[in-house]
């Protein structure tokens, strides 16, 4: 690890400003992504603002018919409170799906939204990468890319975001509250992370000196028929090959609204405005879901290693549609699949 | 409040070889004993009790946050100490395998049940799923021998003592009145 200094700010104004103040300051949370990018060197930080003083950030709060989760608020605090688990138990499932109790404990909401890709050759400092170091360039596109994207890619960066969290959040269209030294804004999941484009070594339209401060689910939870399946190498501890948040709102067989969000697809949550629609007012049948799949999937590809993911994917979510319009979620001590 | 190291006299947690390092001045409750320590921003609570409190029950196995073997419990939570940097701990408590213990040497339930249920083979992984263990149980969300292998996932064995871990878990959850699901 590198050397660097080190704060715990008692207010989020004076976080900011330390950021600010110094090219190269970071904050920090639970640590269990920042510390372990640290010790391989892909992340340098020279100075750490420690956020974890922060007043109120600890907090589910109710909010205008829906939730504000602190950033502090850790992955298992998030999963377990009884208010997530009856009224967003998608987002509740998702979380429970990704790392293992012991980093969820430690792991905080806002660390969670700015986790950064498991992409080999980013972790390996030895090799050259766009988002570790802009213009070497990027070797996953001819090599070992069995995890990367499938969906909106460039030729800067085939990365994904392995968020398991952001998945659900973005279908339940929760939005982030971040301030920064012009204030507060609000940044709608959707647009909270990126695609590499040309500049892959961006994640989020978060600027570097802008901290979260929340995050904001909307009334509508979709708590009767939802699913997150998570496809991963082994059966826990893992992260997603290809996962699919559905929710749905039913009127007796037929879709009311229907919203579909995948991971490990892509260096964003991935969801399709025109793939909701094509299940809207339908009867929820194969036929329809298949629909949807083909639609999301229209032009996917393949890099090779993961050009599997491209069917995994289809079936997946035609699956995922199955369980949450049958209203049997996907388990998460039992994976057999229902 | 960064503190000299030369003035303090303190031991540096940092490699040999480094820059002196910028010390903080912390406190953490370490198995029931207030203690408070100087550390480098960049020492991890791992490092801290194996290296600096002579506390070496708690293993290193990734240093990655891949494995387990450096569970602690923190404020009664589990987490992996590996990940943890200290000086953001001030103030905790943590309880490592050395501390499960009664202090007239009876074995903390879960350690009597690994024990029983010969629930390792090499003992590398043990103290960390031991610590996992215990903080399973507090949590208190597993109730079958699925959902203890879901939430013991984050504790790897080499050995492959699984089977036995599971039951010697079982054991120590019944004694603590769960009721199986
Ligand atoms: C072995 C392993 C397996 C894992 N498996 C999964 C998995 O299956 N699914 C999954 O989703 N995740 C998984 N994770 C990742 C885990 O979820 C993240 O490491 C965690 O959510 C990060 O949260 P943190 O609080 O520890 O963040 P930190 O490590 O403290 O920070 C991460 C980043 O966020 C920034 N940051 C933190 N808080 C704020 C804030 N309030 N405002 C602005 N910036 C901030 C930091 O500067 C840093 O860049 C795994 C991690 C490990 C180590
Ligand atoms: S896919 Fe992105 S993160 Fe991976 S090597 Fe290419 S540029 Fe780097
Ligand atoms: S040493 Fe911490 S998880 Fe492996
Ligand atoms: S007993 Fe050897 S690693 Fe678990």
């Amino acid at each position: 690890m590198n050397r660097f200094s080190y704060s715990r700010p008692g207010a989020v104004s004076e976080a900011v400003r330390a950021v600010q103040a110094e090219a190269g300051a970071k904050f920090i949370a639970g640590g269990t992504n920042l510390v372990d990018l640290m010790k391989y060197d892909v992340e340098r930080p020279r100075r750490l603002v420690d956020v974890g003083a922060l007043p109120g950030l600890d907090r589910i709060e109710e909010q205008a018919g829906g939730l504000r989760i602190g950033a502090l608020v850790t992955n298992s605090a998030l999963a377990y409170d009884p208010r997530i688990q009856e009224r967003y138990p998608l987002l509740s499932r998702a979380v429970l799906s990704g790392a293992s109790p012991q980093l969820r404990n430690a792991a905080t909401t806002g660390g969670n939204l700015l986790q950064r890709t498991r992409c080999y050759y980013f972790y390996d400092t030895g090799t050259p990468c766009n988002k570790r170091e802009p213009g070497t360039g990027c070797p996953a596109v001819n090599g070992v890319n069995r995890i990367h994207a499938i969906l909106g890619t460039s030729e800067h960066c085939i990365a994904t975001h392995p968020s398991d969290m952001c998945v659900a959040l973005a279908a339940l269209e929760a939005s982030v509250e971040v301030t920064g030294p012009g204030g507060d804004r609000r940044i709608a999941l959707a647009d909270f992370h990126r695609l590499p484009g040309d500049q892959p070594e961006r994640d989020s339209t978060l600027g570097a000196d802008e901290i979260v401060t929340a995050v904001q689910l909307p009334p509508k939870g979709f708590p009767a028929n939802y699913t997150y399946l998570k496809l991963r190498d082994r059966q826990s501890y893992a992260f997603a090959l290809v996962s699919v948040a559905a929710a749905l709102e039913m009127d007796g067989g037929s879709i009311r609204e229907a919203r579909l969000a995948l991971g490990g697809v892509a260096h964003k949550p991935w969801r399709d405005p025109q793939a909701e629609a094509l299940l809207r007012g339908r009867p929820a049948t194969r036929e329809a879901f298949a629909e949807a799949a083909a639609l999301v999937l229209k032009d996917a590809r393949g890099y090779g290693g993961n050009t599997f993911k491209i069917e995994l994917a289809r079936r997946a979510i035609i699956r995922a549609l199955s369980q949450a319009a049958a209203g049997t979620p996907q388990p998460i001590a039992d994976k057999h699949i229902a | 409040m960064p503190v000299d190291p030369a003035a303090t006299g303190a031991a540096a947690a940092s490699p040999a070889g480094r820059a002196p390092a910028m010390q903080h001045r912390i406190t953490l409750t370490i198995n029931g004993t207030r203690r408070q320590m100087e550390v480098a921003p960049w020492t991890t609570l791992l490092d801290l009790l194996r290296e600096e409190m002579e506390l070496t029950g708690t293993k290193k196995g990734c240093d990655h946050g891949q494995c387990g073997a450096c569970t602690v419990l923190l404020n009664g939570q589990r987490i992996n100490s590996c990940l943890a940097l200290a000086v953001t701990k001030d103030g905790a408590e943590v309880l490592t395998v050395e501390g499960l213990a009664a202090a007239d040497g009876t074995l903390h339930p879960m350690q009597a049940a690994f024990v029983e249920h010969d629930a390792f083979q090499c003992g590398y992984c043990t103290p960390g799923q031991i610590c996992s263990a215990v903080g399973l149980l507090k949590e208190g969300h597993a109730r079958s021998a699925e959902e203890i292998r879901e939430l013991m996932s984050g504790n790897l064995c080499r050995c492959g003592a699984y089977p036995n871990i599971v039951a010697a878990i079982e054991q120590a959850m019944q004694q603590a009145g769960v009721a199986a699901r």
